[in-house]
């Protein structure tokens, strides 16, 4: 097998033994970059030089018998909207093109610190407003399983460079389903940890009761080591979690016989989704039954209410995060004659920000506007404590909850672009886990034609050790997650 | 549910300090048509006595101790300003007159 084909923790086997030198997996990456960047553009800004770097450092260090990491020398790609400090970092936005932070974001340093080595900045739909990656402001990525597909979205830059073997391993981000749905469209192991798992510092806002940054994997030890990598409270997040990080490598091989599954109905039964991707999960049902787990039908009744609820929060959310954007101290200031202050900010914000993220600033100033705040925003925030409730009241009984993360496999590039509606219905399994907070995880289960199926696993709380064995189980009793793209 | 009228957007648009075009300002009027619509549906659920969730995982205050620390060199964070003199941001100079 290539280097580029490898998951983390076979290169880490070999990286361990000295048989391969992280100078060597850097090397196979942009090798890779080389023959296939042209046709996937996963990439915003690719950073060789301090990949190498960092590389020879590792290998010095391994050489003077140094105790490393074992995630020591392997290759990851981060979303460009995790900042990075003297790297580019432009949140797929012409506000931010020609942004450089001044520090690192926690996730980043603990990478860093981790000994993992950084390739580039990924492609994501512009402050990750999308499921697509569509709505980047600077270039289209293809799907590595069909080029003329969309890889998913806001962080399918990231699903599509691990995809395609341009990098081992990535960090998203997930707000309604940005890591999952790539994830799932890209063949990957996506995983949205719990709200306050993974200190948010450093992560560029979009909707900060929803977003959390996750791992996107080759196979499930894999997102199990970047797990261990990145959680944990954070001084510098005051919403992260001051709760015990298990070892989700450690445990990984624990037995599932006897753990209680729930279908979640009407995220599998409900309106939208394709029959194939339907009958798919229901194998992986059948396939986690013959291991032990035990099945039941969950009623849901609250998840037809997700997404109008999500799309008065999180643009309300984004109305305020989005604020900052003024043209004055950092990102696109207007070069217009301008009258005030006022006109200064108006001129640099519309010029700057893209079609869809103007919209979404509106959409939130409006429903946070005087006169409708009660019937919109608050409305919203109550159908939420119910959404929720309805996951509080399964996980009484239920270890972990099952449901395809996407309807669908990858769409065509353009097809869902000009029809918001088709396009939002892409997150409709995924943004419940988001307005509950929950954990959750994509894994491949399956093909529709020639495109990967992923199914989610949502769990209560701070569960993310349990769905990984759950997944691990499953994934150690099929075959899908050896199969790689040709490109 | 009322119409959201041109106005309306006008004046959502000032509050967000967005300046929109003409032809803008009637396509964010329809999409706001859209979507309020698609809102309507949260209307017919009972949220009598249902608390509101705007954070899903509870959480209470969180304590430091307040002890200076390090923070970020001001000509590091200047440099991303699109106009600055010495480490201030600079802006036009905007006098009303009387």
């Amino acid at each position: 097998m290539e280097l580029h084909e490898m998951t983390a923790w076979e290169l880490a086997g070999y990286l361990h033994t000295g048989e391969v030198s992280a100078e060597q997996t850097v090397q196979a990456c942009y090798d890779r970059i080389d023959a296939v960047e042209d046709n996937v553009r996963a990439f915003l800004t690719l950073t060789p030089e301090i990949a190498f770097d960092r590389a020879k450092q590792i290998d010095e260090l391994r050489a003077s018998g140094e105790q490393l990491p074992v995630t020591a020398g392997i290759p990851i790609a981060q979303k460009d909207l995790l900042c990075t400090d003297g790297v580019p970092t432009t949140c797929g936005s012409k506000i931010l093109e020609n942004f450089v932070p001044p520090y690192n974001a926690t996730v980043i340093q603990r990478c860093r610190d981790a000994g993992m080595i950084m390739i580039g900045k990924t492609n994501m739909d512009e402050f990750a407003m999308g499921s697509s990656t569509e709505n980047s402001a600077f270039q289209i990525t293809g799907n590595p399983w069909d080029l003329d597909c969309v890889p998913g979205g806001s962080s399918g830059g990231s699903a599509a460079a691990v995809a395609a073997g341009e990098a081992t391993t990535a960090l998203g981000s997930d707000t309604g389903g940005s890591i999952r749905q790539p994830a799932s469209l890209c063949g990957l192991v996506g995983v949205k940890p719990t709200y306050g798992r993974v200190s948010r510092y450093g992560l560029i806002a979009y909707a900060s009761s929803l977003d959390q940054i996750g791992p996107l994997c080759k196979d499930v030890r894999d997102a199990a080591l970047l797990m261990n990598v990145i959680s944990g409270r954070d001084p510098m997040d005051a919403t992260s979690a001051d709760i015990p990080v298990p070892d989700f490598t450690g445990t990984l091989h624990t037995d599932i016989k006897g753990r209680k599954g729930g279908i979640a109905h009407e995220l599998l039964y409900g309106e939208g989704i394709d029959p194939a991707v339907r009958e798919t999960i229901e194998q992986a049902v059948e396939q986690l039954s013959s291991l032990g787990v035990e099945f039941e039908d969950v009623a849901m009744p609250h998840a037809e209410y997700s997404l109008p609820c999500y799309y008065i929060i999180a643009p309300a959310e984004c109305s305020s995060n989005l604020a900052r954007y003024d043209g004055v101290r950092y990102g696109h200031r207007t070069d217009e004659p301008t009258t005030d202050i006022y006109d200064l900010f108006a001129k640099s914000r519309a010029e700057a920000f893209g079609p869809e993220v103007r919209l979404r600033i509106i959409k939130g100033t409006y429903v946070l506007s005087a006169g409708y705040y009660d019937a919109y925003y608050l409305k919203a925030l109550k159908v939420r404590t119910l959404i929720k409730s309805d996951f509080d009241r399964a996980f009484e009984n239920y270890d972990f909850l099952i449901c395809p993360t996407s309807p669908t496999v990858a769409f065509k590039i353009g097809e869902k672009a000009d029809d918001p509606l088709a396009m939002k219905l892409a997150d409709i399994c995924t943004i419940p886990v988001n307005l509950a907070g929950i954990p959750a995880i994509s894994v491949p289960c399956g093909f529709v034609d020639g495109l990967p199926v992923g199914m989610q696993l949502m769990g209560a709380p701070f569960s993310e050790d349990l769905l990984l064995q759950v997944a691990y189980a499953y994934e150690q009793s099929t075959d899908w997650h050896t199969r790689r793209p040709s490109l | 549910m009322p119409e959201v009228t041109l106005d309306e957007v006008r004046h959502v648009a000032t509050l967000a300090r967005m300046a929109l075009s003409d032809e803008e300002l009637e396509r964010v009027r329809r999409e706001l048509n859209r979507i309020m619509d698609y809102f309507a549906e949260l209307q017919q659920l009972d949220t009598e006595g249902i608390g509101d969730t705007s954070h899903a995982i509870p959480m209470t205050d969180v304590y430091r101790q307040d002890e200076i620390g390090d923070s970020l060199p001001p000509a590091k964070i200047v440099q991303n300003a699109p106009d600055s003199i010495e480490n201030f941001f600079r802006v036009p100079t905007f006098m009303e007159e009387e």
